[in-house]
């Protein structure tokens, strides 16, 4: 290629238009690819500005003023965000009930998901059709989910109550209870996520670990709980980070299943932030509050991304380094 | 109610699914669901591939920085881009119709597609590009009969995952649609769920009935489009 090019005679020196040379393109042919290069990134330019860099801004600006729609924006400087911390009943409650959510759903599900991806790792027979019937609870919409769930919950004809009183147990009234519905709104999460794209994950990930790496570790007498502990563990543990930074931002966002399972009740009591944020903006159409709100939630995400950044050095290996 | 409840029927109650659509607009709601996923599928296929070839084989001042914005955005939570879009489309007079739902994946079809389009591409020897372009093929040809040929099991791994992601969206048609008429299946069967029980009847059979019909699509595509599904999955997380 750069043969062919080199020796055409250039009698002419030829010409790059002036954005060409302005962007420090020297050839035609390179101005030429970078031209087309534009072209076809230009869906995405268009879309990046208009759907999220310029909603990024807008959101940032509406953060500090109050707007209802119907009249203009009233700039407020930092009084949304003072409300919100100090008198707004419903911030610290939603935002400490979304946390606690994340702590029982992430780590229980990431290790579900482990262990099944483990089970489907043995090479049995049958492998491939075990996968999808472990996957598929997660196909399904959360409306659909948190419908046959309402019903499995039902206080007095649900099947889980029935079981229980089988056994002589008195079943709580599980979503319409004010103690029991967020532990049952986890159990539903539980039962989707588990199986779903982070065992897939997984299951890649023990995948990728040197099979050679086991027959040494037998040979040294190594059992199966210490090949687990000394030669999976350590080359999963990238796998394992990606999982859980995807399963903590997965989990503090959660929505729909509330919103449809519950409507964040019985007083409250599954009242997430992500409802709040939905109800302050697209119910009261408090549009400048709402931004103020989605923006604590971006800067809580950020800080726990980094710190989580921060603390895999110490724990993920990395093979290549 | 008799108690302990059954709960296998003696006979199956195929009615059910015919009363479910005698209730409820629900033929209505399924067409409005076709036609925002097909368009947004499409589209996001399309212009996603569009936007990954120019990340994959081109090279201009300013492609790096881009891609890196992309990358960023896929960190970012719904919440901040959600209530200045709907201000947006509340301006141009789109609440309460289906353009919010598809408009935005003409754009691109958003960081996530782009991205796993990338990579693939770039996984595909530069020497078919080289080749063509010196027997005079232009940029448009060698991505539309050489690169989207081979890209079939990328661009099939991102026609599902939109698929079944536009599908089952609850969030921006709970937004935006507020007429019944307007709905589509996931935010129909959460209103079915809340229309009063007016005719006395229990209609948990029927809202299971609705439930079934709502998910049989995602099962059926999971099903025939398995392979692509799995590892467009595996390939996003470990080249995270």
């Amino acid at each position: 290629m750069a043969l062919a090019v080199e020796s055409t005679p250039t009698i002419n020196k030829p010409k790059v238009a002036l954005w060409g040379r302005l962007l420090g393109i020297r050839t035609p042919r390179k101005a030429n690819e970078a031209m087309w290069g534009y072209i076809f990134l230009l869906p995405w330019a268009l879309g990046l500005l208009i759907f999220i860099l310029g909603p990024i801004l807008a959101s940032a600006y509406l953060s500090f003023t109050e707007y209802e729609i119907i009249s203009a924006p009233r700039f407020l400087g930092l009084e949304n965000y003072v409300n919100a911390f100090t008198n707004d009943d419903l911030f610290w409650p939603s935002l400490w009930r979304t946390f606690v959510y994340a702590l029982a759903v992430v780590p229980l599900g990431l290790l579900g998901s482990l262990l099944l991806a483990i089970l489907l790792n043995q090479g049995v027979k049958g492998t491939n059709i075990f996968r999808t019937l472990f996957f598929l609870p997660s196909l399904t919409p959360a409306v659909a989910l948190a419908l046959l769930w309402s019903w499995l919950f039902h206080p007095s004809v649900g099947p889980i109550n029935v079981v229980l009183r089988w056994m002589g147990i008195a079943g709580p009234g599980w979503l319409t209870s004010k103690e029991w519905a967020l532990p049952a709104l986890i159990i539903i999460s539980l039962w989707a996520a588990i199986g779903g794209n982070s065992m897939l994950i997984f299951l890649a990930g023990l995948q990728g670990v040197p099979r050679e790496l086991y027959e040494a570790a037998a040979i040294d007498g190594a059992g199966s709980w210490a090949r687990f502990r000394a030669v999976t563990l350590p080359l999963i543990t990238p796998t394992l980070f990606f999982n859980l930074v995807l399963g903590i931002i997965g989990a503090l966002k959660v929505f729909t299943l509330a919103f449809v399972a519950t409507l964040g009740g019985p007083s409250y009591a599954t009242w997430f932030y992500a409802l709040h944020i939905y109800r302050q903006a697209f119910e009261y159409f408090r549009m400048g509050y709402g931004s103020a709100l989605a923006w604590i939630f971006v800067v809580i995400l950020l800080i726990f991304t980094f710190i989580q950044l921060r603390l895999s050095n110490r724990w993920v290996y990395y093979a290549g380094d | 109610m008799t108690f302990p409840p059954t709960w296998f029927p003696a006979t199956p109650q195929w009615h059910n699914y015919s009363r479910v659509i005698e209730k409820v607009p629900f033929i209505q709601w399924a067409w409005n669901s076709v036609f925002v996923v097909t368009i947004a599928t499409l589209g996001s296929v399309i212009s996603a591939s569009i936007v990954a070839y120019s990340f994959a084989r081109f090279e201009y001042p300013g492609r790096d920085g881009i891609f890196i914005i992309t990358l960023a955005t896929m960190m970012l939570p719904a919440q901040v881009t959600l209530i200045p879009q709907f201000i947006l489309f509340n301006k141009l007079g789109w609440i309460n119709t289906l353009f919010p739902l598809w408009v935005p994946y003409l754009f691109g079809g958003g960081a996530f597609n782009i991205f796993l389009l990338r990579q693939f591409i770039r996984t595909l020897p530069r020497e078919l590009d080289e080749a063509a372009l010196i027997d005079g093929a232009s940029y448009w040809r060698i991505f539309w009969s050489i690169l989207t040929p081979l890209s079939k099991p990328a661009l099939a791994t991102v026609a599902v995952i939109s698929f079944i992601a536009h599908w089952n969206d609850f969030v921006n048609p709970l937004i935006y649609l507020n007429s019944p008429e307007n709905f589509t299946l996931a935010l129909g069967l959460n209103y079915f769920k809340s229309v009063p029980e007016s005719s006395g009847l229990p209609l948990e059979h029927l809202l299971m009935a609705a439930s079934v019909m709502v998910i049989a699509p995602v099962l059926v595509l999971f099903f025939a489009a398995q392979r692509y599904f799995v590892e467009g999955i595996v390939l996003s997380g470990m080249k995270g």
